[in-house]
């Protein structure tokens, strides 16, 4: 009991009515009265169980159940599949709207940049909207004036302030509604998806404003599909799903989890039954497997992890010359590499065997890969290609120096690079660095 | 529920810590508990005051906004009301022979014009406002009374305006204004009550079934001929007006008309009626309100 939490949750849950009973009202005074009692009770959440004989609403949980605590100064990623809970959450703790049951205790000023620009008003100038979209997230007016000239700066519209902001870019929009927003003196912050919007410039922008909100002390609940930022913000993460709250810990741990509950990756592919198996009288697949080099099957990949493919095949025709190869395939459709022994096949006893590829850390780039498998006997193919599987190579926020957006190429080497001083000249600059 | 949920006291004094970790931070603890209410709960009036500055940063935004982007500007707020005396002050003056209390037709009417307008346009406004601050009622908190309550309060700015062209038609006129007018704020904001009162009521349901903006404009222009605008409550004989005074802005709009030109006609028993009828609009309106906006952000 040395310190209460920031944030409190028990047996938080919302329900949503999805749909009305339609009733028929006899006389005109009666209807009058039920309507208005009706209209009373189902603002209220107990009116909504429609105890009695009006219980044939249908009702729909957006959050049930929900149970945690966050601590003061923690930063915790809140992740989860759309229609998880996860801006419901934020919109309970902000009290935009009422949970149905369970209790919320929120220690500090809250701050909360569910959206952008909320109370922006297209006629207004920008120096007009940006008092009052601060006073309406709960700045005070000093508050706004005394911060002003940093919101300006940060938001980078400058000489636009007296400028109405329905002449604004969208861009320029976005950074002013975002600044004010981000200027917010709250203790607790909460933040939702506000980074899907504007360019890759705003969103690392906004990103190390989160970040530096984050690393002075605040406690921050964050809300994001982008799961790099997710990881290099928080420490620890909650992932929801259908409203439940599935997974509580460690960032890295939870993120592996939500992505590998997607049907999409499943590092291992067996077959136990010859009917199915790809291969043909000659040889056929048993097992593939894709994992850490030092891990075991099901953990976490990440673009810095060296890892292998594992291709178990029994041969039933002694003799053959058997050559299996590999191809990786990104969303995109692009073969990222496609792989084989080297050396050229041998002639092979029957029997079981097990092939591994292995490929080096900081090669690949974080994202969805499809696993093709290939196997020739002699010149003839033993089956065709075929997609055994799909896994996810997780990203790595390590010297990424701040930039959490998408890190583009098909590849992502880690590369020697050098600085050299080329003359004496004072102004140049001296960096004196490599990474590794 | 725990039980330190309920303790704000030790959270202060727990406080400390916290206060440190927020890296240097002037701020005192807050604590918010936040649980599904139920029944009706009481106005937090301590809340309303905290955040009183989002409401006059509504009611500003309206003001500002209302006339940008026009050619004539803050003109319209004089030109409105005078082409409102004009139209009545013909048709209703002139063509059908109004009586008006002995006072010069434009004046009887303008004197009612002051304060129907406010009640028109603000109950018109109020009961859309959540509607059309939809945005901010999704994404936002702050106390939703502020958004129907900035609605009528825009309108008073407009009302002094109006007040300034009536003093100078009473000029034209050669009548001199009586103390009297000191009681016209009164009677202003008695009207803008009685927009808010029925406004609060309206908006709520308007979020839930938006039959009432289409019902709404219609039902005005409806009450303005059911009250004192264009003609004298003095048709009416002693008890009915009393009786009148149930349409609260009957009492309003004779209490205005007596205040600003004086005169002998006015029925007290009707500016009672009224002002106790927009007492109870206003209870009630705060009332059904409050309990209506827990699911404004779900259903609007």
């Amino acid at each position: 009991m040395s310190r209460d939490p920031a944030i409190d949750v028990e047996g938080l849950g919302k329900r949503f009515e999805i749909a009305r009973r339609r009733d028929t009202y006899p006389t005109l005074r009666d209807a009058m009265a039920r309507a208005l009692r009706r209209k009373l009770r189902s603002a209220s959440p107990e009116g909504v169980d429609g105890a009695g004989p009006t219980g044939a609403r249908e009702t729909l949980w957006a959050l049930r159940g929900l149970s945690f605590t966050v601590d003061h100064g923690e930063v915790v990623g809140v992740i989860g599949n759309n229609g998880a809970g996860k801006s419901t959450l934020l919109r309970i703790l902000s009290r935009i709207t009422e949970p149905s049951e369970g209790c919320v205790t929120v220690r500090g000023r809250v701050g909360s940049l569910l959206e952008v620009g909320a109370g922006f008003h297209p006629d207004l100038t920008g120096r007009e909207n940006a008092y009052l979209s601060g006073v309406i997230l709960g700045m005070s007016r000093l508050e706004v004036r005394r911060r002003f000239d940093e919101i300006v700066a940060f938001s980078g519209v400058g000489r636009f302030i007296d400028t109405p902001v329905k002449r604004y870019s969208s861009g320029m929009y976005l950074r002013l509604a975002f600044s004010v927003a981000a200027h917010l003196e709250a203790e607790v912050l909460l933040v939702d998806e506000v980074l899907a919007v504007g360019d890759a410039e705003f969103q690392r922008k906004c990103l190390g404003k989160i970040g530096e909100v984050a690393s002075g002390g605040r406690t921050v609940l964050f809300v994001s599909h982008n799961l790099t930022a997710v990881q290099s913000l928080c420490q620890r993460a909650l992932l929801l799903r259908d409203g439940q709250l599935v997974e509580d810990g460690e960032v890295r741990a939870v993120v592996s989890r939500y992505l590998g509950a997607g049907v999409s990756s499943s590092t291992l592919a067996t077959w136990l039954d010859d009917s199915t198996a790809p291969g043909s009288s000659t040889a056929r697949l048993l097992r593939v497997c894709v994992r850490p080099r030092d891990g075991a099957e099901g953990d976490p990949i990440d673009v810095r992890t060296p890892f292998v493919i594992e291709l178990d095949y029994r041969n039933d025709s002694p003799g053959a010359r058997l050559a299996l190869s590999v191809s990786v395939i990104d969303e995109q459709g692009t073969t990222v590499f496609n792989a084989g022994p080297q050396g050229g096949p041998h002639p092979l006893a029957a029997g079981r065997y097990r092939e591994t590829c292995h490929v080096p850390g900081d090669l690949m780039n974080d994202g969805l890969y499809r696993l093709q498998v290939e196997m020739r006997d002699g010149s003839e193919r033993v089956f065709d290609p075929s997609e055994v599987l799909s896994f996810r190579l997780l990203d790595n926020d390590r010297f990424r120096d701040g930039w959490h957006g998408n890190w583009i190429g098909v590849v992502r080497p880690m590369l020697p690079w050098t600085v050299q001083k080329l003359d004496d000249a004072e102004s140049l600059p001296q960096p004196d660095r490599s990474s590794p | 529920m725990s039980p330190r949920a309920r303790d704000p006291v030790g959270a202060v004094v727990r406080g400390g810590p916290v206060g440190q970790a927020a890296a240097g931070q002037n701020h005192s603890t807050v604590l918010h508990v936040i649980r599904p209410s139920r029944g009706w709960s009481p106005i937090d009036v301590a809340e309303l005051w905290k955040g009183r500055e989002t409401l006059w940063f509504l009611v500003w935004r309206d003001l500002k906004v209302r006339y940008r982007q026009t050619a004539l500007g803050v003109v319209w707020a004089f030109l409105q009301p005078l082409l409102a005396v004009a139209v009545f002050s013909v048709f209703f003056g002139r063509v059908a022979g109004m009586p008006s209390d002995g006072h010069p037709y434009p004046l009887f009417v303008l004197a009612a014009v002051i304060p129907w307008t406010l009640f028109a346009r603000g109950l018109t406004m109020a009961s859309t406002s959540l509607t059309a601050n939809e945005e901010l009622v999704r994404r936002v908190y702050f106390p939703r009374l502020y958004i129907p309550t900035a609605s009528v309060s825009g309108g008073v700015a407009d009302s002094m305006l109006s007040l300034g062209i009536l003093a100078g038609m009473m000029g034209w006129y050669g009548i001199a204004p009586s103390p009297g007018w000191l009681l016209a704020p009164f009677f202003l904001v008695a009207s803008a009550l009685a927009a808010l009162g029925t406004g609060l009521i309206l908006a709520a349901i308007n979020v839930r079934y938006r039959d009432v903006q289409q019902l709404v404009p219609f039902a005005v222009q409806l009450w303005l001929f059911a009250s004192p605008v264009v003609y004298p409550s003095s048709l009416l004989s002693g008890p009915w007006r009393v009786v009148y005074g149930l349409n609260p802005m009957a009492g309003v709009i004779e209490g205005m008309r007596w205040s600003l030109l004086g005169g002998e006609a006015v029925s007290w028993g009707m500016i009672a009626t009224s002002l106790t009828v927009i007492a109870v609009l206003l209870t009630a309106g705060a009332v059904i309100f409050r309990r209506a906006e827990r699911t404004f952000a779900d259903v609007i």
